[in-house]
């Protein structure tokens, strides 16, 4: 029996998916006495019509595309990484130690010493799960999601203790050097007399997070090691039989997984706070997830869904601003989205599936 | 060239009338969320009165990321709102870039101090209106050891204890004041088991009137303080009705006086600083039905007392922050 074709699997499904989502929530918005079109209408021109509106689109979206691909690359080994959120933190920490550190002369130093330390650090918190599933069998859910809570922890007692400016209330590190300053979408597009909004948090990270899509696509399916981790994806007592070392498989997937989530705080901590705070992850790491599953584990399906959720962050801001819809509806709908192309995959999928295979029948193939 | 006279008078007239109904105040609470029982609901609170009470509309915004602070403000004055109230110190970075940005726009920041010539920045007077609260501590405690349970350690909260420690020492100078914190990170907040584990263990130790300064953990102060028979002091909002009858008073807050202010002010809110203290009950303690059969004649007529006392300047309480050190402790 034939399955879908491609196409119908990469993007009906996904589509299909999005329009139910904007359904439910276009009916929850009429429940609550709200026009859902011209809801519709401000999410697009709030998140596209101003440069302002892309720029803050564009910074959430950076984010995504790096917890995506964490999540992604480890999906790509069958093992579920939902530690994307404490791993991004410790990155983050990485990245405020390295900044902090040096009295950086210019960004263009500070940005390579970031991106090894937020990587560095975010591969070291994913390494102990990995080691303990490789090792001793430890399921990689259960203990990537209990690292979340303890890069929590840590970060709040680094925060309100020794990484404290003293005497200031808020859980925060100093600023970092002027030198460690990213180049902002206005900065870098100025000299080429393009005049984008100053007050946007887009930075150069986004090209880094370009830049990661295409090494995750060599990664995956153009080396050796990304074969591996593909075969053993697929079955590891095959890949055990063609000589591949499963737990060498599990901690080196685990470790370019954390580092992508690490690499998140060059947009968050280095590009736009310029300082660590406390919780600079903001659910990122979760919505990584959800990004993975919808891209299908490919970096150009990862850059669509994370730019769909870029829009989902900025327009549900546009949201409370221009209709004083309520945070809590806007993450009923955001969390719509998630719930439908994540978790409910499936309920579209079958009967899509059924159609397809109905269809092949009556073609007698 | 009549017409055009009457037409660009016309235009402007419009534009001047449009930009005077849009001088809506705003205001934008802190990523707790405008409902959480504790500052941003008080926040809340005192715009909703504004508008029941003046008819008036204002605009609100919840955070739900902290790259959306600058964001806010920004919008909020672009739309042409003023003043533009701010709940929370973690605003203070945000507002010093957009404050230089529209120096026509009024702002107004609670709890911080934001020095620039279109801000208002309110802090409140913990360490008197705790003092007070000491006092009437010192007076309903029969043991003469008394306690305080603080939240997350931070200065702030140490400038409540110290206040409190004095004025329970003024009042019973043999008094034995005992200070635990619940813990140095943001949970504190929100840790009633802990806040009531402390409190047993400053019962074992003799107290018999706790005053807890811990968000939600001081529910579970609270609670305790009831279940054992002692007295507790509440915080922030009037909590005398939590646990009627145990609750001696609440150290009151009057974040929802300043927003309500700021708000009546409209455009003409002075810039500046403005210390909400015992003189314009900004803080004290909180007389209501709950409490009045714990509270004696001669407590309040101390509380009056001390409390024209520190007005006048005879009694200086002393301020922790200032010099984050406790004379008293």
């Amino acid at each position: 029996m034939k399955k879908m074709p491609r196409w119908a699997d990469v993007a009906l499904i996904p589509i299909l998916n999005l329009l139910i989502a904007f359904i439910i929530s276009g009916l929850v918005l009429l429940a609550i006495g709200k026009d859902p079109w011209a809801a519709l209408g401000t999410m697009i021109d709030g998140s596209f019509g101003s440069s302002r509106g892309v720029g803050y689109t564009l910074y959430y979206t950076t984010n995504f595309i790096f917890t995506g691909l964490a999540m992604g690359i480890a999906s790509h080994a069958r093992m579920f990484n939902i530690g994307g959120e404490g791993q991004a933190a410790l990155g983050g920490l990485g990245v405020a130690l390295i900044l902090l550190a040096v009295p950086w002369p210019h960004w263009t130093l500070a940005l390579p010493a970031a991106i090894l330390f937020g990587g560095l650090f975010g591969a070291a918190w994913a390494f102990i799960p990995a080691y303990l599933q490789a090792k001793r069998g430890s399921h990689i859910v259960i203990t990537t999601i209990m690292f979340n809570f303890i890069a929590a922890s840590l970060m709040g007692y680094l925060l309100t203790g020794v990484l404290k400016v003293p005497g200031k209330m808020a859980a925060e590190t100093a600023k970092f050097p002027e030198g460690a300053h990213l180049p902002t979408f206005h900065e870098m597009l100025a000299p080429f007399g393009i005049e984008f909004s100053k007050h946007a948090p887009a930075n150069l990270s986004f090209l880094v997070a370009l830049l990661c899509l295409y090494v995750f696509w060599i990664l995956v399916w153009r080396t050796r090691l990304g074969y591996n981790i593909r075969a053993f994806g697929e079955s590891e007592s095959a890949a055990v039989y063609a000589g591949i070392n499963p737990a060498k498989i599990i901690i080196i997937t685990m470790l370019i997984s954390g580092a992508f989530a690490g690499l998140m705080a060059i947009n968050n901590v280095m590009g736009e706070a310029e300082r660590l705070i406390h919780n600079a992850v903001e659910g990122a790491g979760f919505i990584g997830i959800a990004v993975a599953l919808m891209g299908r584990n490919h970096p150009i399906g990862i850059f669509l869904a994370a730019l769909l959720f870029g829009f989902l962050w900025q327009g549900g801001a546009e949201l409370q601003f221009e209709h004083q819809i309520p945070r809590e509806m806007v993450t009923v709908i955001q969390a719509l989205v998630i719930l439908l192309t994540g978790a409910l995959d499936n309920m579209v999928r079958r009967p899509v599936e059924k159609l397809f295979i109905m269809r092949y029948k009556a073609k007698g193939l | 060239m009549t017409l055009m006279k009457t037409i660009l008078g016309a235009t402007a007239t419009l534009a001047l009338s449009a930009g005077a109904v849009l001088a809506d105040p705003a205001i934008v609470f802190d990523l707790g969320g405008k409902f959480d029982k504790s500052f941003n609901e008080a926040a809340y609170n005192g715009a909703e009165r504004w508008a029941s009470e003046t008819g008036g509309s204002y605009d609100e915004f919840e955070l739900s990321a902290d790259a959306q602070r600058e964001q806010v403000l920004r919008r909020f004055a672009e739309g042409g709102n003023n003043p533009i109230v701010m709940a929370g110190f973690s605003f203070a970075s945000a507002l010093e870039t957009v404050a230089a940005d529209f120096p026509d726009t009024k702002f107004v920041i609670i709890d911080m101090v934001v020095d620039a010539p279109n801000v208002r920045s309110i802090v409140f007077d913990e360490h008197t209106g705790s003092y007070l609260v000491g006092v009437m501590a010192a007076m309903a405690s029969e043991s003469g050891t008394v306690s305080f349970v603080g939240g997350m350690d931070i200065p702030l909260i140490s400038k409540f204890a110290c206040g409190y420690a004095q004025g329970v020492k003024d009042t019973n100078p043999d008094a034995n004041v005992i200070v635990n914190m619940t813990g140095t990170t943001p949970s504190a907040w929100n840790d009633p088991v802990k806040g009531s584990e402390l409190t047993r263990g400053q019962i074992s130790q003799g107290s018999d009137v706790v005053f807890a300064a811990a968000g939600g953990t001081g529910l579970g102060v609270l609670q305790t303080a009831k279940d054992e028979g002692i007295l507790a002091i509440g915080v922030d909002s009037n909590q005398n009705h939590l646990q009627p009858g145990s609750v001696l008073t609440s150290m009151v807050k009057r974040v929802d006086n300043a927003v309500y202010e700021s708000f009546t002010a409209g455009e003409g809110v002075e810039p500046g600083f403005a210390a909400m203290g015992l003189a314009n009950e900004g803080v004290g303690p909180a007389f209501d039905d709950s409490n009045a059969p714990l509270v004696t004649d001669e407590m309040k007529a101390a509380v009056e007392e001390a409390k024209a006392k520190i007005i006048a300047g005879d009694i200086v309480v002393h301020d922790y922050m200032s010099d984050e050190s406790c004379p008293s402790l």
